[in-house]
């Protein structure tokens, strides 16, 4: 059989495709039956806190940061509880990460304060002596792209069902809704009234008149995606 | 007319040649640049701060990896996909003018989608995904380049005098199909700008998956990126280029039947120890687990099979440096796989993920296996492509013993970095606290990190005095004719 395949080559490509797309079929598929589940309090990114995940991803945060906190004592004490899938129902893409150089982030939001990364970012070294990070100075001065958000939350809510403006149920029994403007200027506005909350919190006033004054610095944003995760 | 010897045409392969070493040396200069920022994080502003952006590590990263993946090792699958094909094949590439217009075009694309990627990779446009961070134009572009590869392969094929598809044929199809299928699935994205009816960037685009699922298909596509990109194409090279070169028939067929088929069922299989004891299903995770421990058998059939087709010339070792480069390759080859399938256990993985064993792995792979091979091949293409002489057997001695050193001092020391911050992280004192902060467990690691960037900059040493040797071969090697081309590749002392 081999040497027939060896002189046939659409039967031979034909034996290998199939060869390979078995353990997908078997391994990958069947997971897509069951779509992720959002555990109780699990909520969609606002428009800030989206687009603060873009700035994560557009300076590779993931490349020394993992999100995914293994079920290990060792983790559990050191990060908070084990991560859970439905906790990732709506990160597109994922930002598991696949090395810590830097610690896990998957619930920073519940032990650094807005502050804390506003000094972080600006020089690492000075808030952890003997830090390797580098300072991320231009998320000072960079804008965020609120608009490229927006048209995420728009793309996701009518192509994945992603549930905005929808009843969600919290983990105290109550519900919540994470609004979403039905035009580009309101999601606009949402996301400067979310922004001037991040920085009354915040102590360089550079940042507070750039928000006073209608923009949304990065880190900004990227301060309010951190503050969210939990 | 029919028993005069075939001219092959090169002048695809030369191109491809000439961009493996190039973006080899870009690839691995950026490597030693994000190396030496861990060991000395002043080095992120070694631009000035004004430039830091651009050159800090984590908006470097990816373009280290990028260009050593998609850069030096595709470039080095293309050229000698463009030598091999056509000499196993028996037909020469100028027979068609079609194919040596898809050649020519599959050069230039590619090296267009590669200028793109280099700019939209430091301008922070990226989806984050691991090998896969290109935006979705330039995966309509990858699309097309890697189709047309795809007719390139199948049309020669069609035009062949040989019937018989030799070893290497199977796995540069093999990669052809593995890399499609992959690629295709993982990058499944809506561009938002469209979507959305036109707001926002138009670079922008959001993932088909979330979640756990976006997890699972990303390293389905990564952990087989690296067996249809490291190594099945490189399998392909060794087949070739290791019996060409020392005169020697492959060992045995059967088992280059068994480790072939053997691979391509197995590696699909293995990509969930990238994810032990995350969210995914256990039974997932256990399989992964599992087909990682077997794929040593198929793995270590190919290997054995290429250091099996030296039995009884051992000594060509010891008096060429283009088998030693090739003998290491295969070594390296059978040590990566073994380290490989250990560190999928899920009990060592519990220590090894997320720590700098796992880089460790990766070099030893793609440092003493992959880009050996490649070098080696292009060492072996260079005098019979330019019709010359390979410039200095010194130089490729040296650049050997410099290259492999620098290897040993990358993965020893990440050894030692990765299973030391691997116990650190995990130790409780005898009031069951954690040990150690996790300051604590990066500063530990300072000594290995400088190690490492020594290591690797040993290694970008050796690239240098590879690209000279090769641009000196290309230019003022000794002619040789036909006639000295069989088998041993000539060199100048």
């Amino acid at each position: 059989m081999f040497h027939w395949l060896e002189k046939h080559p659409f039967f031979f490509a034909v034996g290998i495709f199939v060869t390979i797309s078995f353990a997908g079929l078997v391994e990958v598929l069947p997971n897509f039956v069951q779509q992720s589940r959002p555990v109780i309090g699990t909520k969609p990114y606002t428009t800030l806190q989206l687009a603060g995940r873009h700035v994560y991803i557009k300076n590779s945060c993931n490349a020394c940061h993992s999100q995914l906190i293994r079920p290990f004592k060792s983790e559990t004490d050191r990060y908070g509880d084990y991560s859970l899938s439905g906790e990732y129902a709506y990160d597109r893409p994922f930002l598991w990460g696949s090395k810590r150089t830097g610690p896990d982030l998957h619930r920073v939001g519940n032990y650094r304060t807005t502050d804390w990364h506003e000094n972080h970012m600006k020089n690492p070294e000075a808030v952890v002596p003997g830090s390797i990070m580098p300072g991320y100075p231009w998320l000072f001065d960079n804008l965020a792209d609120i608009d490229t958000a927006y048209a995420e939350q728009v793309t996701v809510m009518n192509a994945f069902n992603v549930p905005y403006n929808a009843d969600l149920p919290q983990k105290d029994g109550s519900t919540a809704q994470v609004k979403l403007a039905s035009d580009l200027a309101g999601a606009q506005a949402s996301a400067l009234e979310e922004a001037k909350k991040v920085a009354a919190d915040m102590k360089d006033q550079d940042i507070k008149d750039t928000v006073a004054a209608g923009k949304i610095p990065e880190i900004v944003a990227l301060i309010a995606y951190l503050n969210s995760l939990k | 007319m029919e028993n005069r010897p075939l001219e092959y045409d090169y002048s695809v392969s030369k191109m491809f040649m000439l961009t493996t070493v190039l973006l080899g040396i870009v690839g691995m200069l950026i490597g030693v640049i994000l190396a030496w920022e861990l060991a000395f994080p002043g080095v992120n502003t070694i631009l000035g701060s004004g430039l830091a952006e651009y050159t800090n590590f984590s908006r470097l990263r990816p373009l280290h990896t990028d260009a050593v993946i998609f850069g030096f090792t595709l470039s080095g699958i293309f050229a000698t996909w463009y030598y091999v094909g056509q000499r196993v094949l028996k037909v020469s590439m100028a027979e068609s003018k079609l194919l040596m217009f898809l050649g020519k075009f599959h050069f230039w694309l590619y090296l267009a989608v590669v200028v793109s990627v280099v700019v939209s990779l430091l301008l922070g446009i990226t989806t984050s995904k691991e090998y896969a961070e290109f935006e979705w134009p330039i995966d309509i572009a990858v699309v097309v380049v890697w189709v047309t590869f795809g007719m390139s392969i199948f049309g020669l094929i069609g035009i062949r005098r040989e019937k018989s598809l030799y070893i290497s044929i199977w796995y540069y199809i093999a990669t052809f199909l593995g890399i499609a299928m992959l690629y295709l699935f993982n990058n499944m994205e809506i561009p938002t700008y469209f979507a959305s009816g036109g707001i926002g960037s138009f670079w922008h685009s959001v993932s088909m998956y979330a979640g756990t699922n976006d997890a699972l298909v990303q390293w389905w596509y990564g952990h087989n990126a690296v067996a249809f990109g490291f190594t099945v194409p490189i399998v392909a090279m060794i087949y070739y280029f290791l019996p060409k070169e020392s005169g020697q028939a492959v060992y045995s067929y059967k088992l280059s039947l068994l480790s072939f088929w053997g691979l391509m069922f197995v590696y699909l299989w293995a990509g969930g120890h990238h994810l032990l004891f995350s969210t995914v299903p256990d039974w997932v995770q256990t399989m992964g687990s599992v087909f990682s421990v077997i794929l040593i058998l198929p793995s270590w059939g190919s290997a054995i099979n290429m250091l099996l087709t030296m039995k009884g010339e051992w000594q060509q070792v010891a008096s060429s440096p283009l088998i030693k480069f090739m003998v290491l390759a295969s070594t390296f080859y059978m040590f990566s796989t073994l380290e490989g399938p250990i560190q999928a256990i899920k009990s060592v993985n519990a220590l090894a993920h997320f720590t700098d064993w796992i880089i460790g792995h990766v070099h030893d792979g793609t440092l003493g296996w992959v880009a050996f091979m490649i070098m080696a091949a292009l060492f072996h293409m260079a005098p019979r492509v330019f019709k010359r002489e390979i410039y200095s057997k010194g130089l490729m001695n040296t650049q050997f013993w410099i290259q492999t050193l620098g290897v040993v001092l990358y993965f020893t020391s990440m050894w030692v970095a990765g299973i030391t911050q691997g116990m650190m992280w995990r130790a409780h004192d005898e009031f069951g606290n954690l040990a150690y902060s996790f300051i604590d467990t990066v500063q530990v690691l300072m000594p290995y990190f400088t190690i490492r960037a020594v290591g690797g900059t040993l290694y970008l040493v050796g690239m240098f005095i590879f690209a000279y040797n090769m641009y000196k071969t290309m230019t003022v090697g000794r002619r040789v004719d036909e006639s000295e081309l069989q088998n041993a590749t000539p060199m100048a002392a």
